[in-house]
């Protein structure tokens, strides 16, 4: 009870000094705009259905891009931690391009694969494959090898091995790592689909730049955010929810 | 049940020497007190079920040096027996369970199971580990069903052995529980239904029971002998504790500190079903630690000067009793 209050309570007044400053005109209305003009065009952009459709590209992107990036992740991670040759030279390789913003792919993107979907799933993928990577990679090594040792005992081998062993072990490792690679694969669809006319949220974003309609602009940073937030809360936290329940892992409550 | 027997055994005034003297057959000699092995042994034919020979193993330290785990082992195991492996922590009598298993290959000599060399891990051969080693993703009745599952066994027939392996430690209830909800004791009867589920024709236990508190233990120890009588498998016992290895081994096989070598080997001919405190088990039990007792002395010195331990059976040696 008293948190919901101290939670009403911050929005009341973010929303409050919002209206105010708004309201006390320093900047033109188109470049400072008052909530209920971004509710305003958030209403609309559902209205005609243009924020569905945004919505809908983007989050098949998203999820196309993202589930290669845990695939080959996956398997790149397992590579990394079971070679010592590929740990030594791929290891060192994977940690130094995690500091590269995944956005400088897009040039080479667009000249391998053009001005099309194909270039935004690239960079996509290069956004969240290093994270996914380096958490399998870290799950694995992490995990007790005793489930390993196990499971080889009691006749798995392979993908066998793999599939009912390795992966559900290390599964409690990773999801942190998992988790990330959404993060990045999400803020990377979006930074390159503000670069071309792609139908996503990222470019509905531009749009608002290009007709100087800060509201439309603010109401699909609003939608980036809610969409981020709300993936992360149900999908991931439930996941993790249901690994510690089922690891035993929660304290007491 | 068990109390009945042992109070007999208790009040025969038979020598500690006659009972664990090597080869002798005590069993025949006990006003008719038969152990549960004996019946067993009539269905072997000569071929052991386990045989080492002159099984190497070193690994390169940190160092660089080559140091020697184990040293020309050799021993046999029958159909159906009972063997455990003593020895002080840090001698190897793991790693030699992981070699049988088939989890690390041997540098040199040959594992037999059945007159065959073995060849990586196999189902013939399921071990069970001291713990942690039950899969936390799975419930009970799944963790007993994998070794099949991994088999290629059908549904129905799984459904089946599931049942039946879960009534045989008592945990038919349990079916559809998590790892994590069960006690330790719990566990290590899951650990030993997940391991009978595949029907191998070993068990190997390493240390299965070192985690528990004692009445667990004992309590356990008693299962494991009821089990081991109706199923008749042949079993490998690793214990670092010599009580717990007369009160349970048709047979004791010693091994030394660094590098592992079999010492000596003890027959124990105590009527079955014992228990731990059973004064035959006790006095045999002290005739097998007056035995060990420079490996562990070496043991302990070794590690007190190293002062860091590699392993995680520091805590254990102070538990070593007779």
């Amino acid at each position: 009870m008293k948190r919901a209050a101290r939670f009403f309570i911050f929005y009341a007044a973010l929303f409050g000094l919002w209206t105010l400053l708004a309201g006390l005109k320093v900047w033109p209305p188109y470049l400072f705009p008052t909530p209920w003009g971004v509710g305003e065009a958030l209403y609309a952009g559902f209205k005609d259905h243009s924020y569905f459709i945004a919505i809908r590209v983007s989050m098949q992107r998203v999820l196309i891009g993202y589930g290669i990036s845990v695939v080959l992740g996956m398997i790149l991670g397992l590579g990394v931690a079971s070679n010592k040759f590929l740990e030594e030279t791929m290891g060192g390789l994977l940690v130094s391009l995690q500091s590269l913003p995944s956005i400088c792919w897009w040039p080479l993107a667009l000249l391998w694969f053009g001005l099309n979907q194909n270039a935004i799933l690239f960079v996509v993928v290069m956004g969240s494959l290093l994270s996914v990577t380096l958490a399998m990679e870290d799950g694995r090594k992490q995990m007790p090898k005793i489930f390993g040792q196990a499971g080889r005992n009691l006749g798995a081998s392979g993908f066998k091995l793999f599939w009912y062993v390795l992966l559900p072990a290390s599964l409690p490792f990773i999801v942190s790592g998992l988790k990330q690679g959404w993060a990045f694969a999400w803020r990377s669809l979006i930074t390159a689909e503000m670069l071309y006319l792609s139908l996503g949220l990222g470019q509905v974003l531009m749009m608002g730049r290009d007709l100087n309609d800060m509201s439309a602009v603010i109401a699909v940073m609003v939608l980036i955010i809610a969409i981020g937030y709300l993936v992360d809360g149900i999908v991931f936290r439930g996941m993790e929810r249901h690994l510690q329940n089922r690891w035993g892992l929660t304290s007491a409550t | 049940m068990s109390s009945r027997a042992h109070n007999v055994s208790a009040q025969l005034p038979i020598p500690v020497d006659a009972l664990i003297s090597p080869g002798t057959d005590v069993r025949e000699s006990r006003l008719g007190l038969v152990s549960v092995s004996s019946r067993l042994r009539g269905n072997c034919h000569g071929v052991a079920k386990v045989a080492l020979s002159e099984i190497c193993l070193s690994y390169r330290a940190q160092s660089g040096e080559r140091l020697l785990a184990l040293d020309h082992i050799n021993f046999e195991v029958k159909t159906g027996e009972f063997v455990c492996v003593v020895g002080p922590s840090g001698c190897g009598k793991s790693t030699l369970l992981h070699l049988i298993a088939g989890l690390h290959p041997q540098t040199s000599g040959q594992i037999l199971v059945h007159g065959k060399p073995i060849q990586g891990t196999g189902t013939d051969r399921i071990m069970i580990f001291q713990e942690h080693a039950l899969f936390p993703w799975l419930t009970v009745g799944q963790n007993v069903e994998f070794g099949m599952k991994m088999k290629g066994i059908g549904k129905p027939e799984r459904e089946e052995k599931i049942h039946y392996y879960l009534h045989l430690v008592h945990l038919a209830k349990f079916k559809d529980s998590y790892i994590h909800q069960l006690s330790g004791g719990m566990r290590q009867r899951v650990a030993i239904a997940r391991a009978l589920a595949t029907e191998p024709d070993v068990l190997l236990m390493d240390e299965p029971f070192a985690a528990l508190d004692a009445q667990t233990r004992d309590l356990l120890h008693d299962e494991l002998e009821r089990i081991w009588s109706e199923t008749g498998r042949t079993i490998i016992f690793v214990t670092h504790n010599v009580r717990e290895a007369v009160r349970l081994g048709d047979r004791v096989v010693l091994l030394t500190f660094r590098p592992g070598r079999i010492k000596s080997e003890f027959p124990v001919g105590l009527p079955r079903p014992r228990h731990l405190e059973d004064p035959h088990v006790a006095r045999a039990a002290r005739e097998v630690l007056d035995e060990l007792r420079d490996e562990i002395n070496r043991s302990l010195e070794v590690e007190y000067n190293e002062g860091a331990k590699p392993r995680v059976e520091a805590g254990l040696k102070a538990g070593m009793r007779a």
